[in-house]
């Protein structure tokens, strides 16, 4: 018997050391090889600034401009002046979609014209008070002066309501002799003083435009669809290249004074479009390049044609020859000056109404321009072949200028009638058109870089083990921040400085999105991760668990034994 | 001046100590008359790159006094448009044809654009291309290039049996860029300019990285003009593996301003060219002289073809070729913006007509020193009205009579790996000089990738199984995963002899990521690079008064008695030890298995409650107490 307790009492004693080492078995594979196994296999993932990310993905833009409405002499009478100056802000809010919000805020300064500025505005012609006014004082990037002259100012031709300079001045011929309230005066010139805004600097139209990237096309009117599509997007720089295609060197030895021409009539613009992207030029000739398609001779005009339809099978070959760009990855606008060979000459190309289009060119959306120049009435038919021809510079770069700008984005106005808009002269674009263009430009690099940062965040989100560098978290940092920076200094109507950010917010974010770590295939899916790590696993967890499972049923069956000794 | 002058002498001086110091001072010390000869060569380079700045220098000098015509000349064009700017760049095309003592037949095409321009003037940026290609001068102009060559070969030059080529070229891919002074990064530049290339010529020029890149300190001199002779800025790598085909062909002639369209290179039907025993395109950018008296210099691009055809086997053993039968198509025109496009056909074995003829006859022969030997050519000039006759086409015929005896190549290379196992190994590398009488010095260069470790105590070098012992030794060993070994040593050859040079390694273990998809192919290991000054047989023409064939004119020559040639050997084939890739899951799978299986032994161990228990009687045992019990007696 006495052997008997001894052994019971040891048997207890053993069975309880080894729930003992159960259990803390079980406990350090909890506590120490599960924490030890997730240190070891995680990826290492910086901080990304989500919550700010998140606000973005709710786009709220506001965009403030100025307006100044400067009463010349004439226009107002003397108690009226005395209320002058005073200010009025006024706001147009638009609901775009869900996540997009547009608001304008235009603030309106009324002030009467200062005596220099009469002084200005008695130059004979409209032209020469454009240039004085623009003398006296520069008026900020983004805003807009408006000048009311008299109804019976000589100023501007009769039928013309509203003449636009090549800065950023407009004079609107006011109504005579007004009396009444300011008000009246103020609210009879507001549609008015709202269709020179509109000319002169954003629409609704652009911005909406500008905004593609971010809403569903199906929001946006087909016209200023068609013009957002035909323009590049908004890039930090752009490579221009100007092609000569020679398909028939053993008869044309062509010239081209490529050099000048950039000198004389490209560079002014790029100049001015400085502050928008860089721009980079350069020129190649390439010899036995022809285009993709074979014209066909038309005997009604005794020439070879192109139609409108086969125009678009005309670029592929081509664009074989041109030659990628080795020294930068911005978008190459190219345009190609065709000549074309001895035997298909001359060519015209045809619209979609069989008329010989005037200028002989075409342009592709994104893509660049394409100018077919013939040179067969240059030489007879005794001619010594090779013939030596120039070409004339001038006229092809008139087209090629026409097409740059549609391609750069320089959206072309449609003033309403009365409107006289002063040609851009040398520079190729005014001041205001600038203007317009800035603010489509950073309403668009807004818009892209926070897609692009948006959906970087979702991906990041979703697939839980790419590695996130610290130089990632930067670029995004950066990115989040100018694009805070951008959208503020819209809202304060600083617009150069808006365009700034935007530009360093949509570089930042371009490089975080396409950088090559990001690519790396250094994630494996999780099943199979498991499966090299079941035969360690299984082995181990299978005792563990059955211990553990076997210590509670002899836990539930004390329990019900001490319930029933209870009873 | 003065100042400029003492500018000069110093840069020179650095130049040549970097140079050559080691190999001068060695040099003093032997006895060998002729390794004054080395000295003299590097010596001679240095005196031209001397001559060549001194001019510019002179050149720049003018500049600064009057304003440069050229700029006043395009400003006033400017303005009218209707004259034209002085057309200031050439196109030059030339095949040569060598039928080969094999019964091969050696074509070599060269295209040489010239374009007298400054890429490098101060705050004017050449964006304005007419035959150059833009893509080649946007490179140059991004990276600051100053000398580039790459080539694309396919198969092995045999130089025992076709002699040496125009232009020498190992197989796969090559590349040696020198770049200008005014690059600070170096190594950036070169990592970007290999990835554009391999861009613009669908080459895998994007694996050079920095475990196969090395700064040769002699065997790559520049070979154009300019000033920069320190190794620094000038990078090489060799590409062994690299396979070329049709999709490199296609973009390198896409650089030619008449495209495959017209002009010889009509002649490049992919179908024909890569049905060969060896075709190398090349493509060598650098800066040469304007003019004879070298004021200014002119941007030269040249771009070169060169191929083996073995028409023996093919032509059913008849010994005879046409253009035709060559490559398919005939010449019918030049391209037209060429000022001069030759063919040229070796015609020096058969100055009577004996051995075989030519049809149609040629106009005119021509005579060309090149590579140590004078030279017979025939010459068809494309740009004369008279060379396609009445079928508007021209198709060279040659037909043999007897066979023909070749002249043994003064120097050549061989190279193999010896030795069994996967644990070490020992590279041999012969260099043979066949010259009778003559011994003369070659420089050799080795790059060894890191995984081969180089015991370079092994390094025995032997002539005539004497020890030769190396005039000047340059080894950078490498570092793993970062950079190769290089071993450049300048070697004199005793005449007539076979210099051995042998190294052991023992092959590293790679990790398992590093391996190539298929290891088991094996590992190449580049070409060495053999460099050498030849004696020659025959005066060379060193005078730059003369209109030269472009095929003679590529290693600039300064001295009459001797020529410069290239050699490359074999690439090596070397296996590593390979493992066998199911491994590490084999090796996870078994090492869990093991651990679980102790875990659970030491986890029954410590968890099991253990019990006495009395032992069950056995069966004997039971038996006899069944008996015991049935008879009455006490059970046991």
């Amino acid at each position: 018997v006495l052997l008997n307790v001894l052994t019971c009492g040891l048997f207890v004693t053993e069975k309880l050391r080894g729930r003992y080492a159960a259990l803390s078995i079980a406990a350090v594979v909890i506590a120490v090889g599960i924490p030890l196994w997730w240190k070891t296999t995680e990826t290492y993932r910086a901080w990304l600034p989500y919550s700010h990310i998140n606000e973005l993905g709710s786009l709220q833009l506001q965009l403030s401009m100025e307006v100044e409405v400067v009463f010349s002499r004439g226009t107002l009478t003397p108690e009226q002046q005395k209320k002058v100056p005073l200010t009025q802000t006024r706001e147009q809010q638009h609901h775009v979609d869900e996540n997009t919000g547009l608001k304008y805020r235009y603030e309106m300064k009324y002030r009467t014209a200062t005596i220099m500025e009469e002084d200005a505005l008695r130059q004979p012609t409209a032209e020469e008070a454009d240039f004085s006014l623009y003398k006296l004082s520069e008026s900020p990037c983004g805003s807009v002066v408006v000048y009311v002259i008299p109804e019976t100012s000589v100023l501007l031709p009769e039928n013309i309501k509203v003449y636009v300079g090549q800065r950023r001045t407009a004079l609107l011929r006011g109504q005579v002799g007004q009396g009444g309230e300011l008000k009246a005066v103020l609210s009879a010139l507001d549609p008015e003083i709202e269709q020179v805004v509109r000319t002169m600097s954003f629409s609704h139209e652009d911005i909406m435009a500008a905004l593609s990237d971010r809403i569903r096309m199906g929001r946006l009117s087909k016209e200023s669809l068609a013009d957002s599509m035909r323009s590049f997007k908004s890039s930090p720089g752009y490579e221009i290249t100007f092609s000569l295609l020679n398909p028939d060197p053993q008869s044309h030895n062509l010239h081209w004074d490529i050099e000048g021409a950039i000198h004389t009539y490209i560079q002014p613009l790029l100049d001015k479009l400085a502050p928008v992207a860089n721009h980079s030029v350069d020129s190649q000739i390439l010899y036995y390049a022809v285009l993709g398609v074979n014209p066909r001779f038309d005997n009604s005009v005794s020439a070879f044609t192109l139609s409108a339809d086969s125009l678009a099978h005309v670029i592929n070959p081509v664009e074989a020859r041109l030659g990628s760009n080795a020294a930068s990855s911005n978008p190459v606008l190219n345009f190609l000056l065709f000549v074309p060979d001895a035997h298909h000459s001359p060519l015209f190309i045809q619209d979609h109404s069989k008329r010989v289009v005037d200028s002989n060119a075409f342009h592709s959306p994104r893509w660049g321009g394409i100018m077919v120049y013939n040179v067969n009435d240059r030489y007879g038919q005794e001619a010594e072949f090779p013939v030596h021809i120039d070409i004339d510079m001038a006229h092809v770069m008139g087209v090629f200028l026409a097409q740059l700008r549609l391609m750069l984005g320089v959206q072309s106005a449609h003033p309403p009638p009365g409107f006289l808009l002063q040609s851009p002269g040398s520079a190729g674009l005014t001041d205001w058109e600038l203007d317009r263009l800035q603010w489509s430009r950073t309403v668009e690099n807004v818009a892209t870089a926070s897609t692009s940062i948006t959906s970087l965040a979702q991906l990041l989100d979703q697939i839980g083990n790419i590695v996130i560098n610290d130089n990632i978290a930067q670029q995004v940092y950066n990115a989040v921040t100018s694009l805070q920076a951008a959208v503020a200094e819209l809202e304060a109507g600083n617009l150069a400085f808006a365009l700034q950010y935007s530009r360093e917010a949509i570089l930042a974010s371009e490089r975080a999105f396409f950088d090559p770590s990001l690519l790396h295939l250094l994630y494996f899916p999780d099943d199979q991760k498991f499966a090299i790590y079941i035969p360690l696993f299984l082995p181990m967890c299978v005792p563990i668990l059955l211990s553990l499972l076997k210590m509670a049923g002899e836990l539930r069956q004390r329990r019900k034994e001490q319930r029933a000794k209870r009873d | 001046n003065l100042c400029t002058a003492a500018l000069l002498a110093a840069v020179l001086v650095c130049g040549l100590t970097c140079a050559s110091t080691a190999a001068a001072e060695e040099a003093i010390t032997e006895e060998y008359e002729s390794i004054s000869n080395a000295n003299e060569h590097v010596q001679a380079q240095d005196d031209y790159a001397r001559s060549q700045k001194r001019r510019e220098i002179t050149e720049h000098d003018d500049d600064q006094n009057e304003p440069p015509p050229s700029s006043s000349s395009s400003s006033s064009s400017s303005s009218s448009s209707s004259s034209s700017p002085p057309s200031k760049d050439y196109f030059k095309e030339e095949l040569v044809i060598r039928p080969l003592s094999s019964g091969d037949i050696y074509a070599s095409f060269q295209f040489q654009t010239r374009w007298d321009t400054d890429f490098f003037a101060p705050g004017k940026k050449v964006s304005h291309y007419r035959l150059f290609p833009k893509s080649l001068g946007q490179l140059m102009s991004k990276f600051s290039v100053r000398e580039m060559h790459v080539s694309f070969t396919q198969g092995y030059w045999r130089t025992m049996q076709w002699g040496q080529p125009f232009l020498p070229a190992p197989p796969g891919a090559e590349l040696w860029v020198w770049f200008q002074d005014s690059v600070a990064d170096v190594d950036g530049a070169w990592k970007e300019l290999t990835n554009v290339l391999s861009g613009i010529f669908c080459a895998s020029l994007n694996f050079i990285d920095s475990t196969n890149t090395v700064e040769p300190t002699a065997s790559f001199k520049p070979l154009g003009v300019g000033n920069v002779t320190h190794q620094r800025f000038l990078r090489y790598a060799v590409l062994p593996r690299e396979i070329v085909c049709t999709e490199n062909l296609t973009p390198w002639k896409k650089l030619l301003p008449c495209g495959s369209k017209a002009g010889l290179a009509v002649l490049m039907k992919s179908e024909k060219l890569f049905h060969s025993s060896f075709l190398s395109l090349a493509v060598h950018i650098r800066p040469v002289c304007q003019d004879w008296g070298c004021k200014g210099t002119a941007w030269e691009l040249r771009q070169t073809v060169n191929v083996v055809f073995d028409l023996h086997t093919t032509g059913q053993g008849k010994r005879e070729w046409s253009f035709f039968k060559m490559f398919s198509r005939t010449l019918t025109e030049a391209c037209p913006l060429a000022t001069s496009s030759k063919v040229y056909i070796d015609v020096t074995d058969n100055p009577q007509g004996e051995l075989f003829e030519l049809n149609p006859a040629a106009p005119s022969l021509t005579q060309a020193v090149v590579l140590g030997d004078r030279r017979t050519y025939a010459v068809y000039d494309l740009m004369a009205s008279g060379t396609f006759g009445l079928l508007r086409s021209l198709n060279v015929l040659l037909r043999w009579k007897t066979p023909v005896d070749m002249l043994r190549p003064l120097l050549h290379g061989e190279r193999y790996v010896a030795g069994y196992g996967l644990q070490t190994g020992e590279i041999h590398t012969l260099i043979y000089n066949n010259h009778p009488y003559r011994a003369f010095p070659v420089l050799l260069l080795d790059i060894v990738p890191w995984y081969l470790r180089l015991y370079i105590h092994t390094l025995t070098v032997t002539s005539k199984s004497r020890e030769n012992k190396p005039s000047y030794i340059h080894y950078q060993p490498s570092k793993d995963r970062l950079r190769p070994h290089l071993l450049e040593m300048l070697i004199q050859l005793p005449p007539n002899s076979v210099t051995e040079v042998t190294v052991q390694f023992e092959r590293a273990l790679l990790k398992w990521t590093e391996y190539t998809p298929d290891p088991n192919h094996g590992f190449y290991v580049g070409s060495s690079v053999i460099s050498a000054l030849v004696p020659s047989v025959v005066a060379m023409d060193t005078s730059y008064t003369l209109e030269h064939p472009l095929f003679s004119t590529f290693f600039p020559c300064k001295e009459e008695s001797s020529y410069f040639v290239r050699v490359y050997t074999e690439p090596l084939l070397v296996n590593l030890p390979t493992p066998d890739f199911s491994m590490p899951y084999n090796v996870i799978c078994l090492t869990c298995t093991v651990v679980a299986v102790g875990y659970g032994s030491l986890y029954n161990l410590l968890t099991r409650t253990f019990q006495v228990e009395e032992p069950s009687p056995g069966v004997v045992k039971r038996l006899a107490n069944m008996i015991r019990y049935l008879r009455g007696v006490p059970l046991l």
